[in-house]
């Protein structure tokens, strides 16, 4: 948790200029899968609202983005990772301390999603339950002609390891927005319980500080 | 084996305008065989030294046509199929190996017109069928595979159906190896094939180019290279220990862009060829000036800052105490360039990669923060660290060099002159001048700095693949005359079919020329004056003469500039 905090104070110092000061929260997101799923598309739809045919990426590409919802705005740290087999010894330098990962997988390829279950295995070594926001993600919905991943196989393996499931299409522009969207409001809930059940922490009654008081007032 | 045949190079290319004088080489050239190659080197170059001490430089223009015609008539060409023969004798395989090279040579030989045919590849090589005609016809091949025999990558084909190929390659390689010995490269009617042997890989390059058993050796390094900075060579050696067949294609899937791009580069930018760095044109204030903006921006363990637009390096900046011990080798440079152009881009993007520079240390990652500065992605900036923790910190600096060049407008200043092509050899003022590629080799002892070349954008008739193809193929076979381990040359005058071609190598400089096929000797004597004059008027904006460092002296810029001015002197025109 002390890496976490050390990422996040970093990362206020390099505030992007485009996102507005008032932007409290940083979210660190991870993107993770097997190579050609689609994870530089997704981003780059995301943040540039464009589609290219995209070479694979290097190691890992770093993007901001801010998203305003009603209750604040929240910038999002997006890493988007290599999918290549030779960057996995260097995966956890990226994933470390998220908040959030999205598991990519590509809905035309089975073994994409087996990869996936792998990544979330890895996951679930490295962060607890309540630390860490998963979505499962089924990209390249435009291809579903030739989809090899049903839905309902997709849904059923994330309901039993508690994790959100969505699927999108980083080229026809479907659920990209939502996706992000989606995630930015579980990040805010997410803080706010935690901010809520420290709060309900403090107000809790501390026997020991009312023992010691107690004590005091033996005494005189 | 011994070569069977040396008929290369085919066609009437390699022709000799005249014969006039016995050339001094071909004097020597009978006791080649017998004397050894460093007795021969040594006493070409006590004969060279002799001329230059002579000439006092070998270019002092205002008498110089004659020294230059002296030196010309000393290094005429000689039949081309004698040199052949000579470079063949290098070749160390064993001769009972005969029979393993029927499978490796490739078709029985296309003629020259169905490999330009086949030249309009199709779009994904990977796909390609290997038992084609059009895939044997391919000009060069590179395989690469593990010493167990399992396929790696192929530049054409999929390597998959290439593995009975590849085996024949282990068998070959092993067969020898059992003899103690190492296969070093096979000679065939049309092709050559060379083996490279570096640690647990055994890359394989078959070729029809003009390209001497050295230089593709050396591509073959490159792509090992290449390898060597995605993985290391401790990973891969690791890897092959622990088990050894291995199928490497599992790291390296996704990369076979990058080979592929880096072996299209290395028959088309000389950068590979001369192992020296391309610089941008730029006038030198506002180079220094982005070399100190690089020098404010720092932070610990950051040891390179290097900025570079379209592949040309504008100016980079190394760690002081780093450039003691070592500094960054252009090999280097142009693996990460070559890696980074086969990577998705676009400007908001910062990319944090682990790599590895396998001159600088073949066994560690760098941690290269990589990012675009203007909305084109032709300005990049490379900052290379090594701390892998230290992304935020890095990018902070990053954010600093980007203010820095939006207040400046440097960023401005950059890209109006991207804009223009990178310059036109008709700035030389010399008609009949095509071409050229100017390496200079004076540079001062206490600045170790990259090796530089500069070169024009290619026009006139070298438009198309082929003909670029065509232009490089004859300067890599100048390259190889000039840099020949048993004869090498200081000067090379060469009538090609469509165009005069110049080599020369002096202590300053090495230069390679490409004329309208209609000079004579005497006019391509007076455009090399032009242009060597053109080049020291022009040298502060073609080169970086002087780089900065991260410096603890209190005013680095000042300092270079007043050594810039004493170390002006490019040597080669210090008579003028």
């Amino acid at each position: 948790m002390a890496q976490r905090t050390g990422w996040t104070e970093q990362a206020s110092s390099c505030r992007d200029a485009s996102c507005p000061k008032g932007s409290s929260h940083i979210f660190k997101v991870v993107l993770l899968g097997s190579s050609s799923v689609g994870k530089t598309s997704l981003a780059y739809r995301y943040v540039k609202k464009d589609f290219q045919d995209s070479l694979p990426t290097v190691g890992c590409s770093f993007f901001n983005q801010c998203v305003t919802l009603d209750a604040a705005t929240i910038k999002l740290e997006i890493w988007d990772t290599a999918g290549q087999e030779k960057y996995h010894s260097v995966c956890h330098l990226y994933y470390r301390g998220a908040n959030a990962a999205l598991l990519v997988y590509d809905i035309t390829k089975k073994e994409s999603l087996e990869k996936a279950k792998v990544w979330l295995s890895e996951l679930e070594k490295e962060f607890l339950q309540d630390e860490i926001i998963i979505i499962l993600v089924g990209n390249k919905l435009d291809l579903s002609e030739e989809r090899e991943v049903t839905v309902q196989e997709a849904k059923e393996f994330a309901k039993t390891k508690c994790i959100l499931h969505m699927e999108t299409s980083a080229k026809s522009d479907v659920q990209v927005t939502e996706l992000f969207m989606t995630l930015a409001c579980e990040l805010l809930k997410r803080k706010e319980e935690q901010l809520q059940a420290t709060h309900w922490k403090k107000s809790r009654i501390n026997l020991q500080e009312t023992t010691s008081h107690r004590a005091k007032c033996c005494q005189i | 084996m011994e070569a069977e045949d040396l008929g290369l190079p085919p066609k009437g290319g390699m022709d000799l305008p005249e014969d006039g004088v016995d050339p001094p080489e071909q004097k020597i050239s009978p006791g080649c065989t017998e004397t050894g190659e460093d007795e021969l080197i040594v006493a070409l170059d006590k004969q060279v030294e002799l001329s230059a001490a002579q000439n006092n430089g070998p270019l002092s223009v205002a008498d110089g046509k004659v020294d230059v015609q002296e030196e010309l008539s000393e290094a005429r060409e000689e039949s081309s199929e004698k040199d052949l023969s000579d470079s063949a004798s290098t070749d160390n395989t064993l001769e009972d190996s005969c029979e393993f090279s029927r499978p490796l040579v490739m078709g029985g030989g296309p003629s020259e017109e169905e490999e330009v045919a086949a030249q309009p590849r199709p779009a994904t090589h990977r796909d390609e069928d290997v038992t084609a005609e059009s895939w044997r016809a391919h000009r060069k091949h590179v395989f690469v595979l593990s010493e167990a025999g399992k396929p790696i990558y192929s530049r054409y084909g999929n390597e998959e159906a290439l593995s009975s190929t590849m085996g024949v390659m282990m068998a070959l390689v092993s067969f020898i190896q059992s003899g103690d010995n190492s296969i070093r490269s096979i000679y065939s009617d049309d092709r050559k094939l060379v083996f490279v042997q570096q640690g647990p890989l055994v890359l394989v390059s078959v070729s029809s180019t003009l390209q001497s058993e050295q230089q593709l050796r050396q591509e073959l390094l490159y792509v090992y290279d290449q390898i060597i900075s995605m993985l290391t060579q401790a990973s891969i050696t690791r890897i092959f220990e622990r088990k050894k067949n291995y199928d490497l294609r599992r790291l390296l899937t996704g990369s076979e862009k990058i080979l592929d791009r880096l072996l299209n580069l290395v028959e088309s930018d000389p950068c590979f060829l001369l192992g020296a760095v391309r610089c941008l044109p730029l006038q030198p204030p506002l180079r220094d000036s982005l070399g100190s903006l690089l020098q404010k921006a720092i932070t610990p363990n950051l040891v390179f800052s290097i900025l570079v637009a379209r592949s040309q390096l504008v100016t980079t900046v190394q760690e002081k105490t780093v450039i003691d011990d070592c500094r960054l080798e252009p090999t280097d440079l142009h693996l990460l360039l070559n890696l980074i152009g086969a990577t998705s881009a676009f400007q908001t993007g910062e990319i944090w990669t682990p790599i590895c520079l396998p001159r600088f240390n073949p066994d560690c990652y760098f941690y290269a923060y990589i990012s675009y500065l203007d909305a084109d992605c032709t300005v990049c900036l490379i900052l290379l660290s090594t701390d892998k923790e230290s992304f935020y910190s890095v990018s902070d600096c990053k954010k600093r060099i980007e203010e820095g060049m939006r207040t400046q407008n440097y960023l401005q200043a950059l890209s109006s002159g991207l804009k223009s092509p990178s310059y036109s050899v008709g700035m030389v003022g010399a008609p009949d001048l095509r071409h050229f590629i100017y390496k200079p080799l004076d540079i001062p002892d206490n600045y170790r700095q990259l090796p530089q070349f500069t070169s024009p954008e290619l026009e006139g008739p070298y438009c198309s693949e082929s003909e670029r193809h065509r232009l490089f193929d004859l300067y890599h076979y100048l390259h190889s005359r000039i840099h020949s381990t048993l004869r090498p040359l200081r000067l090379i005058y060469h009538v090609a079919e469509k165009e005069t071609l110049l080599a020369w190598v002096t202590s300053k400089f090495e230069l390679y020329t490409c004329f309208s096929p209609l000079v004579t000797k005497a006019g391509a004597i007076n455009i090399l004056t032009k242009l060597l004059r053109w080049i020291k008027k022009e040298e502060d904006r073609l080169f970086i003469r002087y780089p900065p460092k991260y410096s603890t002296t209190p005013n680095p810029g000042k300092g270079s500039k007043g050594v810039r001015t004493d170390g002006a002197e490019n040597g080669f025109f210090g008579g003028l």
